[in-house]
């Protein structure tokens, strides 16, 4: 390297305020431009990475048969800021077959579970029956609240079927609060939550279901 | 391979007198925050490797430019910028993997031992030294994780590397094994207090080996004094 020549040189230089100065800004720029180049030709291929994510979450909760339609591109916004399930605005995925809706999916958050948001998607078909539920992040106790994952027990695979009719309101609930949900041993709060934020995705689907399912 | 003087007292170092976890003490957040299974320590190990590795190579070819008024904030600025450049690439082409450990790479920022090979090698030592210095130590750090995760998924769960599949691919299945069948599980052991539990085991495990070798051995002259650690 020719610059072991300039060492001595470098040594009386590295001393001066201007140069460390210098150095720490050609440093930041350095790591700004490579971390700027790195994202920008990352972020598409992330972003396909993360669609494919959410259509592999789509299709445990929404069967294949009940839709031919890109679900990621037939998409409806609406509010949900009264709800508390987390977002103030909720993206529904609308499922349909030759034309018709059949289906529609959305995700919800548990705002309040034992140890922060559980954060579940949910399929309805357009009577308002469930179609499926699953849990996609949660940080509740392993080995207690995390029977919530479908890969854990099969608790989360209760809900198929119900709806707000067949259900009454005392009903939605887990079994030490009156209600027709298994709690699990030593851990009550993860699937009370879990109930509850389910009860008020169907009240959110309900109120928006004429608009959802007559698009 | 034939390995001088220098690169031997390295890798013993990092393997094993000076490791990360058992000689220095660090990195314990990271630590216990993953090793609730031993695949979890796995993959953080391999992803600490390969950032202690580029870090310790990048601040040592820099060394002679870094005025040392600022070298704490040049070499955190590389290392996080680092991380990040591995945080990004993980998620765009090893997506099944980030899944797992992606809360985890962040972490890999606040890991002092990386800070800390940086300060008392890479800064002073020529880029071989460094490099070789950066995989040794992360082959010791992943070798404790891996260990702490399996004691203490063996302890709790009675499985060994479960889902490692999904970590390095179908081909590894063969991996995934259950060592107590019908185990009822031991729940302290996932939760953070069976981390420090377990090493704290680790630790008095590698002091007793450490005693029963020097009672064996004729104390030996230090040869390189060239590699002054300087950690405290």
């Amino acid at each position: 390297m020719s610059n072991r020549l300039d060492f001595a040189k470098l040594a009386q230089l590295r001393n001066t305020l201007g140069f460390q100065a210098g150095i720490l800004a050609a440093f930041a720029l350095l790591a700004s431009v490579l971390l700027g180049l790195t994202n920008y030709t990352n972020e598409g291929i992330i972003q396909q990475r993360l669609d494919e994510d959410l259509k592999k979450s789509l299709a445990e909760v929404v069967p294949a048969a009940l839709y031919d339609n890109d679900m990621l591109k037939d998409t409806l916004n609406i509010p949900s800021a009264d709800y508390n399930i987390g977002a103030k605005e909720t993206t529904v995925y609308i499922a349909k077959k030759a034309g018709k809706v059949n289906a529609v999916c959305f995700k919800f958050t548990a705002p309040d579970g034992y140890s922060g948001a559980i954060n579940m998607i949910m399929g309805i078909d357009r009577d308002g029956k469930i179609l499926g539920v699953r849990v996609l992040s949660h940080k509740e106790t392993p080995g207690l609240g995390d029977k919530i994952e479908v890969s854990k027990s099969n608790w989360i695979l209760n809900f198929v079927g119900r709806s707000l009719e067949n259900l009454s309101k005392q009903q939605w609930a887990v079994k030490k609060d009156g209600g027709e949900f298994d709690q699990f041993a030593g851990a009550t709060i993860t699937p009370r939550k879990s109930v509850q934020a389910i009860y008020r995705g169907l009240q959110l689907f309900k109120a928006h279901q004429e608009q959802l399912i007559n698009p | 391979m034939f390995l001088s003087e220098t690169y031997r007292k390295i890798a013993t170092d990092g393997l094993w007198n000076n490791n990360i976890v058992f000689g220095q003490n660090l990195a314990l957040c990271p630590l216990l925050a993953v090793t609730g299974t031993a695949t979890n320590g796995l993959g953080m190990g391999l992803a600490t490797l390969a950032v202690i590795i580029a870090s310790n190579g990048l601040i040592s070819a820099v060394r002679h430019l870094i005025p040392s008024e600022i070298r704490i904030p040049i070499f955190v600025l590389l290392i996080a910028a680092l991380v990040t450049l591995v945080d990004i690439l993980m998620n765009a082409w090893a997506h099944e993997l980030y899944k797992v450990l992606g809360l985890f790479i962040a972490l890999i920022v606040t890991n002092c031992a990386l800070l800390g090979r940086a300060e008392a090698f890479a800064s002073k030592q020529p880029v071989k030294h460094a490099l070789w210095d950066g995989l040794m130590m992360g082959l010791g750090f992943t070798l404790v994780l891996v260990v702490l995760g399996a004691t203490r998924e063996i302890s709790a769960s009675g499985t060994l590397f479960a889902n490692a599949s999904v970590l390095l691919g179908e081909s590894f299945r063969f991996l995934e094994i259950t060592v107590i069948p019908n185990y009822k599980g031991f729940l302290l052991m996932a939760l953070p207090p069976g981390g420090f539990i377990m090493l704290a085991f680790l630790i008095v495990g590698k002091r007793l080996i450490d005693q029963k070798l020097a009672q064996r051995k004729v104390p030996v002259t230090v040869l390189s004094p060239a590699i002054a650690e300087e950690e405290s």
